[in-house]
This record gives C-alpha cells, structure tokens and sequence, in this order.
C-alpha cells in the first residue's frame, strides 16, 4: 500500500508551485543516513567518468552541426547554421519532421486510449479469458516486430495502407500495447478501489467515477507511459523504412538513414539532421524525467 | 512474468455485483463491460500480432517468392533444410546474434547496476547527475548511429584526433575493419542500453526497506556485505526480468547495425534477423525469410523458458 501513497503524494505535489520532490534529490534534500554514506570520491569519480561517456558523443554531434563544413576545430567556433538550412529545406528534413509528428501523436494516443480501456478491464474485473489474455500480453514482449515484417507488409498492402502514415501509426500502436497495458493496469491496482465505491455511492456512474477519481491518481503513470510510446514511436525505423515508399511520406529515422546511405556523406548535414532528431525527444525527456522513476517502480517490475 | 499471472488482482468487493448495491449509472451490464474494454486492445492484437504469427508459420513451410511467382507452393520442410544444410551464412549470423546478445547484456547490466547505485546514493546534484546519465535512454538506434559515424568516421571521428596525438594512423576507421568493428558497434549500443538497466534497477532500488540496512548497521555488516545479503536478492526478479526483456530486445535489434554498419564489412556484423531483412527486402524470397523467422522465434521462446526455469523467477509465489 505505500505505493498508493506514494502516487497520491506525486499527484499531490504535481502542481506547478510544487516543491523538488525527494525523489529527485536536489540540494535540499539529503539527509545523511549511516546506510548511505559512501565516500564522496566514490560517487564523484565513477560518476564524472560515465557522464564524460554520456556527454562527448551529444557534444561531438553538436559540434557538427554547428561549426563550417571542413572545421576540425574542437570548439564550435565560428557558429553557422548552414547546416541546418540544407538539411531542413534541401533534404525535406521540415516534412520529415512534420511526419513523425504525426506518427507519433496519433499512435501515441491510440495506443494510451485502447491500453487505458484494457488495463481498467484486468485491473477492476474478474473474467474468463482474464488470465489467458494477460498470459498473451506477456507472450507478445517476446515478438520482435522486426520478424514480423514480411507479413504485416502483405496485412497493409491488402489494406491498400502501403505508403499512407496509417500503416506506421497503427503498427507503432499495436506493438506498444502489450506493455502499455500491463503498466496502466499496475497504476490502476494502485489506486484504492474503495475511493471508486465512494463514488458510486454519491450516485456516479462508473465512467464518471473513473475519470474524476482514478484518472487524476493516474496521471504520473499516464505521462510515463504515453512519453514511452510517444518517443518509441517517433525512434522507430523499420517500419517507416518498410511500409512508406513515398520520399514524401518518410519519417525523420529513414531521412536520417538515407543521410548516412549516401555515397559521401555530409557530416555536417547528417549532424544537423540528428539535432533535429533528438529535440523533441530530448524535450519529452526533460519533461518525463521526473515520474520516469516512479511510472517504473509503481508498475513495470512489481508488477 | 509466471508470477504476475498467477497472482490474482486484488478483488473487488462483492458488494458489486450483489443486487441492492449502490446505485451505478453503466451502460453496459457488469458482466459484458470487461470484455467490451479489453475488444479494442484483443482485436488489434490478433489482427497485428497473432495472425502475422501463424502467418509466418504458415510461409516457412511454402515457397513464396512474389518475383518468382512459377515456383511458389507447398514446400514441406525444405526451407528449413537449406537453412541448416547449405546456407553458411544462417550459422555465421546465429552465431553472432548470440555473441552480440551476451556481450551486450552482461556489459549492460553491470555497468547499468554500477550507475544505479551510485545515483541512489544522496549527493549534491543527484537530480542533475540522473537526468543527464540517463538521457541516451531516449536515444533512437539510428540517431546512436548518425552519433558514432560521426564519431568514427575516418577523416573527422576521434582517430584524427588520437592521430594527431600519436596514437594510431591517419584515415582509419574503425568501422570498416573487420577486428575493430565489433568493439566498435559493442560501444556505441552500450551507450544508448546502459540507461536503461539503470533506470530499472533504480527503481526497484527506491523499494529496499531502510529498516533492513539498519538493521544491518548495527549488527555491523559492512556496507560490501549490505550489498550482497540486502540489495543484490531484493534486485533479484528485476535484473532477470530486465536482462531477458534486454537480451530479446538486442536479439531484434536492428535499427542500429543496419544503419551503422548495414551487416558489414564482409557479413561480419550480420545478426539474424539482418538477415532476414535483407532476404526479404533484397531478394524478396519470403518462403526462406519466414523459415528463419520461425527459427528464431523458437530460439528465443525456448532460451526465455529455459532461463526463466534456471533463473527460478518469482519462485516464492509459487
């Protein structure tokens, strides 16, 4: 049950004059209990090593994008974005972007909206197929939509589906589903069923009492798992490259790929391209950051 | 993954279902609603993913080749036979798919361990230090590769400037050679998969009672032995569940090495599923491709079971 409380707290402090939550730390935060006291060169040291690691190919790839083609200089000095002209405007990267957008809202939604439905059904009822079907969401994290290709390109070419973001959209959905179920299904578990009763009793339908009592608890969940699915899908490459032919219909992981197929390629261009790849991830990321943790504690590994 | 199914969710109170309950407004009656809200998920699901399956079954044991329509029709088990009698290269590709696969996990989840524990410990700018280590999580394969072909390409990349320090020659890259290409690839997908073992450890980690390590204290465990007796068996179901999410998720991965490599050079980065991307993409032989399909689909299915029976995950439910 403290994970109950735990969510409720996050709901709680959600808002935006709330204090940094003790889950991120902050300087504020710590209190030195015995059990945690490592010698400060022990977290420092690792720590900065890793974050040299982490941080040298972000900065490689800025670097790129912003200092004069044929530059070898280490500091982007002088800044230009030429780069960024050719590959927004030359390379069609502005409808790319407009397309993974696309993509990834849509199935982003879809994919929240059928799983919130699904996860409501294992987390509140009892029913025959009940064990079957989480038993086939399960199962479902071991298909690699990879080895499914060949036969959801026949699915859609018979749908008359090949070369229309449909495709994509509905693919990304469906294989983000099984997990986005069993997640959202773990946050509803954790919200009291008695606080749904409650609601009843003061003569709420069910739908009602779901969405004025359940829905706000869900909220950090919801955010974790419609980020995943949102960055999953504006990430994935294979079927963009496989279901959408039309230069016009292409995503930003095929735009990029075709930067790096090229016969000579153009650093410069290809680094300005990845920027605009990573943006919006890294705005989602920023965003997410917070309940990432928790969204994962709450539900994924427990369960 | 057993134990979540066999753990029953927590019921709801019969009050809901006896006659005289509170007043409820729902359209359909309690007895259809679950399956009504589950139907959208259920019929995408065997739509998308289960008849693409049986499909996939149903191909390897044809010829099916759309541009060479005149030999198409029942094959029996003769693409299975070619697959494990005359074609080199399927041994060649399993046998790196499963290099790539352990040495990736393993790597990971060490390295993924070690930087949960340390960013679960309290320090000045943890908030910080946390969002930036795990940032490449949110990292696409191919935009990790656009990274490290910048990285290692030959006039630009990091040799020009070891180069210029002496170390190694001028022009070379490491992704074109073939003793190089594998450390290579091995560093660029550790960048992007370490975060997330990390973040999944440090979520289970936030769930240790302190109580146990203080307990430990006073008995005087040092904080090696708190480690190995406290965190380590609590990590337990997380690191198995995520190392086998991981490894057939690296299996399949192949955003990564198509983009940054494309197999090469010479086939020696070609997983399986590569593989079979190109057989169908290239030469459209789809008989053959779903053969190997099937393939790994058994390979996987069985080395999940076996390591679930080994790894005894979630026992104590049982």
């Amino acid at each position: 049950m403290s994970t109950t409380q735990h969510l409720n707290r996050e709901a709680d402090t959600a808002g935006p004059t709330a204090p940094a939550s003790t889950l991120t730390g902050g300087p504020r935060a710590p209190k030195r209990r015995p059990w945690d006291e490592a010698p400060r060169w022990q977290i420092y040291v690792p720590l900065g090593l890793y974050l040299l690691f982490t941080l040298i190919p972000f900065y490689w790839m800025l670097l790129f994008a912003i200092r004069p083609a044929g530059s070898t200089s280490l500091l982007p000095w002088p800044i230009t974005f030429e780069h960024f002209d050719k590959v927004w405007t030359e390379r069609s990267f502005a409808l790319f972007f407009q397309n993974s957008v696309i993509v990834g809202v849509l199935s982003m939604l879809m994919t929240t909206l059928v799983a919130l439905a699904g996860g409501y059904a294992l987390a509140r009822f009892d029913f025959k197929i009940k064990r079957g079907f989480m038993l086939a969401l399960l199962c479902s994290q071991f298909i690699p939509g990879a080895l499914m290709l060949v036969p959801l390109f026949q699915i859609f070419a018979n749908l008359q589906m090949i070369n229309s973001l449909g495709s994509v959209i509905i693919a990304e959905a469906v294989f983000q589903l099984p997990l986005s179920m069993i997640l959202i299904s773990g946050f509803i578990k954790n919200v009291p069923y008695s606080l749904e009763e409650a609601a009843w009793v003061d003569g709420c339908g069910r739908f009602r009492a779901f969405c004025a009592v359940v829905l706000p608890l869900l909220r950090p969940g919801l955010i974790a798992v419609g980020s995943f699915a949102f960055v999953h899908s504006w990430n994935h490459f294979l079927f963009a490259l496989m279901f959408l032919s039309n230069q016009d219909k292409q995503t930003i992981p095929v735009g990029l790929a075709t930067l790096m197929g090229a016969d000579s390629v153009d650093l410069g261009a290809l680094a300005a391209g990845g920027v605009i790849a990573a943006l919006p991830v890294v705005i989602v990321f920023a965003f997410i950051q917070k309940w990432l943790v928790t969204g994962f504690s709450a539900g994924a590994v427990k369960g | 993954m057993a134990s979540a199914v066999a753990k029953s969710p927590p019921q709801p109170p019969p009050r809901r279902r006896t006659p005289g309950a509170p007043r409820r407004r729902t359209g359909a009656s309690p007895r259809r609603l679950p399956y009504l809200l589950i139907a959208p998920a259920g019929l995408l699901m065997v739509g998308f993913i289960a008849y693409p399956v049986i499909s996939v079954f149903y191909y390897s044991l044809r010829h099916y080749n759309p541009t060479k329509p005149w030999r198409n029709g029942w094959a029996g088990f003769e693409n299975f036979v070619t697959a494990f009698t005359e074609d080199p290269q399927f041994w060649q590709t399993l046998g790196f798919s499963l290099q790539w696969v352990a040495v990736e996990v393993v790597l990971q989840l060490l390295l993924g361990l070690g930087l949960a524990l340390i960013v679960n410990q309290t320090f000045i700018g943890r908030a910080m230090a946390r969002a930036l280590v795990f940032s490449p999580w949110a990292v696409s394969g191919v935009l990790t590769s656009t990274i490290w072909l910048l990285i290692f390409n030959s006039q630009t990349g990091i040799t020009r400037y070891l180069a210029d320090m002496g170390i190694g020659s001028y022009g070379t890259s490491w992704l074109s050679d073939t003793s190089t290409v594998f450390p290579a690839v091995v560093v660029a997908e550790l960048w992007r998969g370490v975060p997330f073992f990390a973040i999944l450890i440090l979520a289970d980690l936030q769930s240790v009672s302190k109580d146990l390590y203080e307990a430990a204290e006073v008995d005087g465990a040092s904080r090696f032995r708190q480690f190995f007796h406290i965190t380590l068996p609590h990590l337990k179901d997380a690191i198995i569940l995520s190392t086998l999410l991981r490894a057939v998720w690296e299996f399949n991965n192949v955003d990564l090495l198509y983009t940054l490599t494309g197999g090469g050079p010479a086939g020696e980065t070609t997983t399986l599923p590569l593989r079979i991307a190109s057989i169908a993409v290239d030469s459209h032989d789809f008989g053959y491709a779903s053969a190997l399909t099937s393939i790994a689909f058994v390979i996987l299915l069985f080395c999940s079971m076996v390591y679930l029976r080994l790894s005894k995950f979630g026992g104590q439910d049982k």
